[in-house]
């Protein structure tokens, strides 16, 4: 599991903190969606919880160790991929030599089979890849590593449309109920259908911390053309056909997510949320 | 309230598994692709491609044999049809009745109309 437990956190000389009192709870078996807007401190928070940034007050943990202690048994056992990053000027292959022996459950197969997925080989010289080629790499090799926890922040930005398609299907097959998770991302269509728990921040709080069983549970998601049905409803926005909008589901009847539309509702009236989705303790 | 319907993806794949199963695809008794393979062909989260085998099977439409997967069950077709019947009664005529009350079609032009579409002498009317 990987908690974040009270953690308050602002960069130097600015007068805004990003989280306080921030807290959250991850459990290994599922694909977590984490959304904000611009600045919400999405990335900031992926840093805080792999260690990368120290935390004014609280802590964030990997299997009830401190991250920030950056113990290797803690830093062998998750992986993360930033939006930004560039690979060294040399061959896949030392690549794969200097780093694969920092994880213990490295699966040189898994590598083999993944960039072959992508329709690439492992004889890659590295400085010749484009940024999104490069991404490929880098999640093939993170799928590799087999770390309980996968952390990847826009992994889809730079992606071409087949290879988005390809990352889905990769991830489908390597998700187990051993290892969690963790996508932070704007491109919500990529991905929307691979997320098991949706986290939502903004203001430096969760508005949302869900899984989307419960979140289709409590809120029906549908489309209506009368203006007075979407007035009734918990937030609606108005579409090609009318409104999509986003209600009380008293019948607890199924219907699809739509996470563009829980988004904005939940940044609109996180009130709601919050009455709906008591967030753990 | 009448919102329409944004059908779970679950149970759009269970009518695709189903359409699979009509259009012969998979044979009765055959065995059906695992969840992971099923889940990672229409790219979501095995946990939805699980929820839909489930359904299919309360449907007694596919069946599990424990250690091996899943596999078609005898008479999966017959029972597909009952179970669409059963829906296009219950949801869509409802909804189709609704619509055409609600633009004043009378119950004997809609008969006269479906009678004609029968018999193969139904002409959609040009405005």
């Amino acid at each position: 599991m990987m908690t974040i437990e009270h953690l308050s956190f602002g960069y130097p000389k600015r007068k805004n903190r990003v989280f306080d009192d921030f807290s959250l709870k991850l459990r290994e078996g599922n694909v977590y969606g984490l959304l904000g807007k611009n600045g919400a401190g999405k990335s900031t928070l992926l840093y805080l919880m792999t260690g990368l940034l120290t935390p004014q007050s609280g802590q964030a943990c990997l299997h009830g160790v401190n991250v920030r202690l950056r113990r290797p048994d803690t830093l062998a056992d998750f992986y993360l991929i930033p939006e930004e990053f560039d690979l060294p000027d040399y061959s896949l292959e030392k690549y794969v030599r200097l780093y694969a022996p920092f994880y213990p459950k490295f699966d040189h197969e898994s590598l083999r089979r993944n960039l072959e997925a992508f329709d690439m080989t492992e004889d890659l010289k590295l400085g010749e890849l484009s940024m999104g080629q490069k991404k490929k790499v880098l999640v093939c090799f993170a799928l590799a590593t087999h770390t309980s926890w996968l952390i990847m922040d826009e992994p889809t930005n730079g992606m071409d449309i087949p290879s988005k398609s390809q990352f889905r299907k990769l991830l489908i097959r390597e998700m187990d109920e051993k290892r969690g998770i963790v996508i932070s991302t704007h491109l919500v269509k990529d991905v929307e259908q691979l997320l098991d728990h949706i986290v939502i921040i903004d203001g430096g709080h969760a508005v949302m911390d869900a899984p989307v069983a419960d979140i289709c549970q409590k809120i029906y998601f549908g489309q209506t053309e009368n203006e007075q049905e979407a007035a009734g409803a918990y937030f609606a926005a108005p579409s090609p056909h009318g409104f999509d909008i986003m209600a009380a589901n008293p019948a607890g009847k199924d219907s699809e997510i739509n996470l563009e539309l829980l988004f904005n509702g939940a940044l609109a009236h996180p009130e709601i949320m919050t009455r709906l989705f008591t967030p753990e303790k | 309230m009448n919102f329409k319907e944004s059908k779970p993806i679950y149970l759009q794949i269970a009518d695709r598994i189903c359409d699979e199963i009509l259009q012969g695809r998979y044979a009765e008794g055959d065995r059906l692709p695992s969840v992971r393979d099923y889940a990672a062909t229409v790219e979501v989260n095995p946990n939805t491609a699980m929820r839909s085998y489930d359904f299919l099977q309360s449907r007694a439409v596919i069946r599990m044999q424990r250690g091996i997967g899943y596999f078609v069950e005898q008479e999966a077709a017959g029972r597909i049809r009952a179970f669409r019947r059963e829906t296009f009664m219950n949801e869509e005529l409802y909804d189709f009745f609704r619509q055409a009350r609600s633009i004043g079609i009378t119950p004997e032009e809609l008969a006269a109309l479906y009678r004609q579409y029968c018999n193969n002498r139904f002409e959609k009317i040009q405005p």
